[in-house]
Parts: structure tokens; C-alpha cells; sequence
């Protein structure tokens, strides 16, 4: 098992491979979606408790939430192997994955907006889960100026995955501490009007969880191809890459 | 019709239900085609740097 | 050690550091107007951020001119270990900017109207949590070494992990102005910050500074 993922670590052999993954993720994407969000608006009850139709927005809204958090695990890991395996492909893999995170946190903190409008009244709220998901925006937005800022991509990669670490041990603290600005006593986690509890309709759960799966089969799409063009610009100056410039003209 | 632009108005939220909608599609519409289009991008340029190169060593 | 002594000389950077710190939280009265129990409240998120701030200003040279003549390189290249010779460096940059501070806070009292407990407790937590700003900022100005845009980038990257410091710390000025709640928990809390800056900014910032200059 582990040669067979040492031989998937060069850029030589991972392109074509991502290559082929792409369309499946593509279509997993897609089906994964329509079919999520068709049990999502069209098999659930129009009102939840005392949401109305809005509730739906959750269908994005957590989907790119948990999106954005766990990309940003995977780019420290990412960032973790290629400092301690020295591999170029594991930093190619982090900076593919930035842009998609921050997508992503944005995304999460936008239509976080608009159900916060439409919930509670008010656009932002600086209610523990937003505030850190808004610092989390600006964890992706430091690692994605620090690896642009720095010319070697020697330096740039390693700095930057530096940095991402240093981010990940820091973000349960930060976490931590906007949802206890007060240590005697911890604030509600996010607002009480969300749909939970035990009466969800089982629809809306698994409409919630087929789009959140979605959303990390769009992921992978996008981030696949995203790796890509940085694998052939970073490695412009080899025989393969040659090759497959050659085989294009 | 009616069923159709009742899905839209969704009870007077439709604003918001597609607004949030609507940046969604927008960002993953534009990411993927940012990212397809970044890739093919860099395959003209280096293509044509190659061809430059191959070029030069012609001469 | 050397630093130390360096630092001494350049005995108008404390000044600086102290005269930006008093300007920034001159300026919100002026901005925010005078009212006294508006400005009572907002007080310590306002010296806290000017302490941010003045700790930023004075991270960039923290490493940049041993960089730039070379000596940085030679330090890195000695026997001796690199995480001593950044803690000597982080502690001279925080007794230039971050005590100071401590010591300034009476005034900020002084002009937001602050009780005496808080004017206390204010002192407390800037001296617990001054260092814990320079070792953190420590990490952002060895990465940033060299690069334009520095001071701006360096900020970028650090103000998001300074938020705990800030919130915590402004927190038990604000618990001690308004009397309601315990302050121990508070000040576990920041000596806990402080204690995990000790143990693993040194190693961080060493990691940063052999990727910034090799």
C-alpha cells in the first residue's frame, strides 16, 4: 500500500491520474447536488418549526461551513508533509486547496448573512461560530498573500506552510476564546433558531448531508484541476512536461 | 405558472433563499472555470515558450 | 545579551513605540466623543489594540538588520542553539515595547475614566500578555524577513492569532471595571497563553528563520 502512494507523490504520475479522477468528480458533484437539493426543496414541509421557507439556506450554508473548516486541516496536512516529507507535490496540493477554503469560508459567512437577516433580523451577528469562521477567512486570506508575496517558491511554499500550522494549532484556541470571552461562563454556540433538535424532518437531514457531500466532491473537482495547472507551471522545465506540450501543439 | 413563480417567491424570502443561492453558483461556477481556464492558460504559454525554445536551437 | 545592549542605544524606539501608543488611544475620544461612559466601556478594547499595534510597528526590525548585513545568517550557522539566541531578541523587543506599555496604562485610565482596580488589573494583564505579542509576532517577522511589503503583510498574518490575547485580556479590564465577575479565571487563562508562547514560539520562529534565510 505505501509504495503505491509514494509512486502517486511525483507530479510525473499524479497529474495523469488526477487527470482521469476529475470527470468522476465531477459528475459525483452534480448528481450529488441536484439530487440533495431536489430532496431539499421538493420532499420537505415548507415551514420548520418557526423558520419558513428560508431554512433552506442551510442547505448551502453548512455545507460550505464544514467545507471551509476542513479544507483548512487538509492544507496543514498537506503543508505538514511537505515539510517533513520534503515533497513538492504535498505543498502544490496545499496551494491548490487556499483559494477553494476561502471559497468556501466566504461563501459560509455570506449565506450565513442572509439567514442571519432572515432568522434573527440582522445581517452579522458576532455570535461565536461566525466570528471565528470570519478569522478563519483571514487565516486563508494570510496564507494565500504570505506564498504570493515571497519569489522563490522554495521559500514561499515552506513559509506558508509554516504559517498554516502555526493557524491550525491556533485556531481551537482562537475557537476557544470567542466562544468564552468570559471564562466564567461560555456563550450559546450559535443562535437557538437553528433547525436541530429531534424533531428535524429526516428529509432535511439528508438533504443537509448529500449537499455537504457534495460539496466536498466539488472540492475535490476543482481543486483537482486547480493542482494541475500548478503542477505543469511548476514544472515546466522537465521531459514530461514537454512531452505533453508537445503532444498538444 | 403559478406553481413556478410560487418556487421563486418561496413565501416572500425568495430574495434570500436565492441570493445565498444565487453567490453559490456564482463562486463555484467561477472558481471552476477560473481554474479550467487558468490551466489551459498555462498550456498556451508554456507551449509556446517550448516552441520558441525549439526554435532557437534550430538556428 | 548583545541585543540588549543594542537595544539600549536605540533608546528612541521606546519613546517611539510609547508616543504611537498614546497617540492611537488619544485619538478614539476624539473620534468616539467624550462621553465618559461610553469611553469607560470601550476602553480596554481600545488600549489593547493600541498595544497590538505598537508591538506590530517594532516587530519588522525585530530580525531585519542582522538580515540584511549578514550577521543573521553567521548566528544561524553557530553551535550554539538558535532558540536562545531568538528568545534573547524577543525579550529585548518586548522590553522595548511591550513594558512600556504596563507602564503608560495609568494614563489611559486617566483619560477613559477607568476605577482604580481596572487601572490595576489593566497593568497586570498588558504585562502578562505584552510578551505573548512579542512571541507570536516574533513567528510573523521571521517568515516576513526581507520581503516588500512587509510591514502590512506582517500584519495580515498576525493579527488573527493575536485575537485570543486581545480578547482575553480586554475581557478582565472590562470584568474588573464593572466588578461583576471573578478575575482569577481570566489571569489562568493569559498565563496560560503566556506559558504555551514560551514553550513553543521559540521552536516556530527558529523553524521560520532557516526557511527565510537559507
Amino acid at each position: 500500500m505505501s509504495i503505491n502512494w509514494f509512486k502517486y507523490s511525483a507530479p510525473t504520475t499524479f497529474y495523469p491520474l488526477a487527470g482521469k479522477m476529475i470527470p468522476w468528480f465531477g459528475w459525483l458533484t452534480a448528481i450529488l447536488m441536484i439530487g440533495g437539493l431536489y430532496l431539499g426543496f421538493f420532499e420537505t414541509p415548507d415551514r420548520l418549526s418557526d423558520q419558513k421557507e428560508y431554512y433552506r439556506i442551510i442547505y448551502i450554508h453548512v455545507g460550505a461551513a464544514w467545507m471551509s473548516m476542513w479544507l483548512y486541516v487538509v492544507l496543514a496536512a498537506w503543508a505538514l508533509a511537505g515539510l517533513v516529507f520534503q515533497t513538492r507535490l504535498s505543498y502544490m496540493m496545499a496551494a491548490a486547496i487556499a483559494p477553494t477554503g476561502a471559497i468556501a469560508t466566504f461563501l459560509a459567512l455570506w449565506t450565513g448573512a442572509f439567514w442571519g437577516k432572515t432568522s434573527w433580523g440582522t445581517w452579522w451577528d458576532w455570535d461565536p461560530r461566525m466570528t471565528s469562521e470570519l478569522i478563519l477567512l483571514f487565516l486563508y486570506m494570510g496564507y494565500m498573500a504570505l506564498q504570493s508575496a515571497i519569489d522563490d517558491p522554495r521559500r514561499a511554499d515552506r513559509a506558508s506552510a509554516l504559517l498554516a500550522l502555526v493557524g491550525l494549532v491556533c485556531v481551537p484556541v482562537i475557537f476557544w476564546s470567542v466562544n468564552c470571552p468570559d471564562p466564567n461562563e461560555c456563550a450559546a454556540l450559535h443562535q437557538t433558531s437553528r433547525p436541530g433538535g429531534g424533531n428535524m424532518d429526516p428529509n432535511i437531514l439528508w438533504a443537509m448531508l448529500i449537499t455537504a457531500l457534495a460539496f466536498w466532491m466539488y472540492s475535490f473537482y476543482v481543486i483537482l484541476i486547480r493542482v494541475r495547472g500548478i503542477i505543469l507551471e511548476r514544472e515546466r522545465h522537465t521531459t514530461w512536461v514537454n512531452e505533453i506540450l508537445e503532444n498538444k501543439r | 405558472m403559478n406553481a413556478i413563480s410560487d418556487f421563486f417567491h418561496a413565501g416572500g424570502y425568495g430574495f434570500y433563499i436565492w441570493g445565498s443561492y444565487g453567490a453559490a453558483v456564482l463562486l463555484m461556477a467561477g472558481e471552476i472555470i477560473a481554474a479550467k481556464q487558468q490551466h489551459r492558460t498555462i498550456l498556451k504559454r508554456l507551449s509556446r515558450m517550448a516552441r520558441m525554445n525549439a526554435a532557437e536551437e534550430d538556428e | 545579551m548583545r541585543d540588549l545592549t543594542l537595544a539600549m542605544r536605540r533608546r528612541t524606539d521606546v519613546l517611539t513605540t510609547l508616543f504611537f501608543f498614546i497617540i492611537v488611544v488619544s485619538l478614539f475620544p476624539l473620534g468616539a466623543g467624550t462621553e465618559k461612559m461610553i469611553l469607560m466601556k470601550i476602553a480596554p478594547g481600545v488600549a489593547w489594540v493600541a498595544a497590538l499595534l505598537a508591538s506590530m510597528l517594532a516587530l519588522e526590525r525585530l530580525f531585519a538588520s542582522d538580515f540584511a548585513d549578514g550577521t543573521l545568517e553567521q548566528m544561524l550557522l553557530t553551535p550554539q542553539p538558535i532558540f536562545i539566541l531568538v528568545l534573547g531578541k524577543i525579550f529585548a523587543h518586548w522590553l522595548l515595547t511591550g513594558l512600556p506599555l504596563v507602564f503608560i496604562a495609568p494614563l489611559v485610565g486617566l483619560q477613559y475614566y477607568l476605577p482604580d482596580e481596572a487601572v490595576i488589573t489593566m497593568m497586570l494583564a498588558l504585562l502578562l500578555g505584552t510578551p505573548v505579542l512579542s512571541l507570536i509576532g516574533a513567528i510573523g517577522a521571521a517568515l516576513t524577513l526581507g520581503l516588500r511589503g512587509g510591514g502590512i503583510l506582517l500584519s495580515l498574518l498576525i493579527l488573527p492569532l493575536y485575537i485570543p490575547i486581545m480578547i482575553y485580556g480586554a475581557g478582565v479590564v472590562s470584568a474588573s471595571a464593572t466588578g461583576t465577575t471573578d478575575l482569577q479565571a481570566y489571569f489562568s487563562i493569559l498565563s496560560g497563553f503566556l506559558i504555551l508562547a514560551l514553550v513553543l514560539s521559540p521552536m516556530a520562529t527558529a523553524a521560520a528563520l532557516r526557511i527565510s534565510v537559507e
